[in-house]
């Protein structure tokens, strides 16, 4: 079972003011979580807002595999389209403005969802899934090779921002950079709770159960996909356009199968179809690769690796999925 | 002529065998039409052809004088004619009042608006709550559907069907798999079924389609060997011969 669809079912019962309830926590906890990060790391922003951008990376991966049902290890090219697209913007267009960078990310990452999405909407199931390894190593190839504008291996650096509204330097410790990341993520995530519980995200979560039902109510699977996945490619190209203001540079890596490929990992880790599952996923792994390389540089693989094997034994909606599960049960027994 | 929706001369072969052979037929709004046939009759593919999900060789499927041959399934939907399924295709993590609102707003062209909750629009639901009420679900309206009944299921499945508000509805045997105790619900949400609705059912319970159908059409081998009143169809030679002729051939399968 999808955690948007209990989320929903209880919700259902509750009624509105329920919902509202929950997405302001839902805000209160990103902010939250981020003040206490804040004053936990002040010395380690950099990858506090890293963890950011894969976060929406992943809230975007979310978007098409846990609400569409469309399986993709190749979702980093949405995010990597967008880095480079802001990137390229500020070196080869003198755009420097970070919202303006920001917008040439999210309009790249759209675009590449668009491409993506006709290409890989056209096949179903395991043909699909090897598509979408086809689209990332293609787009990881051509950027290699499109090195004049790309940088190739060297990936792409000089990119540098302006001051964020003319005022807010992009400092040394990545203050401004953590800050506007944080801003980004909650408004991210308050559009996208918004989405998924509009009828076009009832209509997609339908998509995802039987795309033929939805066919014989009169509407068309496929263009609703092909929504969802411009959505996704925009939210995904926020994420690389951040990820290249913060760290100024854009490397083949943001193109890159490993991390499509992780992407999908911290979702299934956070859970599946739920926005907090994958906020969940995202933080969980990577201050466990964090903390983990840093103690153990030669094994630290393994135990990402035993971590993942553990989840989805024993916990296969993922950590928030299971949770959240417990949490529902426990709530209707009491009724 | 009035017909609200026509099937003129449909053919279509699978590797020289003629499934539906030069098949016609016309409805006209308030028509109860029970389809029925032996096993193999060619129902399936005949269903097919009229949704669009298969396309004819030759002939024509036109609704309300609008020839949709060239159309596909999604586009005939919009123009009026929907389809119940035989085994219920219906989503299971969602709830029968999500159902009913999706099924209402993608008729009202908003399945695809970003914003906003159906539980928060009061035309939405009141619909959603009087389609529900009327066919008994008011009860089940929130809770998932893979935790309701089977009969209950196809109750729903009727209820999707109604609220794309139809012209012509296919009904692909509305009461199959369903417990005898829950028939006499399913009976009664055909019977209430909207007048000026034109309604084709596809259907093996004799009881059901003699209580049901005010013609009936026998179709054999694919093509149409009787169209007429209920009362007359079991008088029919031919009809007789095409199901004891398939019984024969089955065994006791039939």
């Amino acid at each position: 079972m999808t955690m948007a669809t209990m989320n929903d079912a209880l919700a259902g019962a509750h009624g509105k003011g329920h919902k509202l309830g929950r997405d302001l926590a839902g805000l209160a906890v990103i902010l939250g979580l981020a003040v206490v990060g804040y004053l936990l790391f002040p010395n380690n922003l950099a990858l506090l807002t890293r963890m950011t951008a894969i976060a929406l990376l992943v809230l975007s991966l979310d978007l098409v595999t846990g609400y569409c049902g469309v399986a993709t290890l190749g979702h980093a090219a949405l995010f990597g389209t967008g880095a480079y697209a802001s990137g390229i913007a500020a070196v080869h267009f003198g755009i420097t403005d970070p919202l303006l960078m920001l917008a040439c990310g999210i309009l790249g990452g759209a675009v590449a969802g668009l491409v993506c999405g006709v290409v890989i909407l056209r096949a179903h199931g395991l043909p699909q899934l090897v598509l979408t390894i086809a689209l990332i190593h293609l787009f990881h190839e051509f950027a290699n090779k499109a090195s004049s504008w790309t940088g190739g291996s060297d990936g792409l650096a000089g990119i540098a921002p302006d001051p964020l509204l003319g005022h807010f330097e992009f400092d040394l410790w990545g203050r401004t950079a953590y800050v506007l990341g944080i801003i980004l993520l909650a408004v991210v995530f308050a559009l996208l709770r918004l989405v998924v519980r509009s009828p076009f995200g009832m209509l997609c979560r339908g998509v995802k159960e039987d795309p033929i039902r939805i066919r014989a109510m009169g509407a068309s699977p496929k263009l609703a996909l092909m929504k969802m996945y411009v959505i996704s490619g925009a939210v995904a190209g926020a994420g690389g356009a951040l990820n290249a203001i913060s760290t100024q540079v854009v490397g083949l890596d943001s193109l890159s199968f490993t991390l499509s490929a992780e992407s999908l990992v911290m979702l299934v880790l956070g859970g599946t179809g739920s926005l907090f599952g994958a906020l969940t996923g995202t933080i969980v792994f990577m201050f466990f690769e964090d903390i983990v390389s840093a103690a153990n540089p030669f094994h630290w693989l393994t135990m990402v690796g035993a971590l993942l094997i553990a989840v989805v034994l024993f916990a296969p909606k993922g950590l928030y999925g299971t949770l959240a599960g417990l949490a529902a049960r426990r709530r209707e027994a009491r009724r | 002529m009035s017909a609200i929706f026509e099937v003129r001369n449909l053919k279509r072969s699978f590797g020289g065998l003629a499934v539906t052979n030069d098949v016609s037929l016309a409805m006209a709004p308030g028509d109860r039409i029970a389809l029925i046939g032996p096993n193999g009759a060619g129902k399936t593919t005949f269903v097919n052809l009229v949704t669009g999900n298969l396309t004819p060789d030759s002939g024509d499927v036109l609704i309300g004088g609008e020839s949709v041959t060239r159309i596909d399934a999604i586009g005939r939907v919009r123009r009026g004619l929907v389809r119940s399924f035989q085994v219920t295709r219906l989503f299971q993590e969602m709830t029968p009042a999500e159902h009913v609102a999706l099924a209402v707003l993608q008729r009202d062209g908003r399945a695809g608006r970003m914003f906003g909750h159906f539980l928060a629009m009061p035309e939405v639901m009141a619909e959603v709550a009087e389609l529900l009420g009327k066919l008994g679900l008011s009860e089940l309206m929130h809770r998932r559907v893979s935790k309701i009944a089977y009969g209950q299921q196809r109750l729903l499945e009727i209820a999707v069907a109604l609220a794309l508000k139809p012209k012509v509805l296919l009904l692909d045997e509305p009461a199959a798999g369903v417990p005898q105790s829950d028939t006499g619900r399913i009976e009664q949400a055909l019977a209430d079924l909207p007048a000026d609705l034109a309604v084709l059912m596809i259907e093996h319970d004799m009881d059901l389609v003699f209580r049901f159908a005010r013609r009936v059409i026998v179709l054999a081998a694919g093509t149409i060997i009787f169209d007429g009143s209920p009362s007359e169809v079991t008088k029919d030679a031919r009809v007789r011969e095409a199901y004891l002729g398939s019984y024969a051939n089955a065994g006791h399968a039939a």
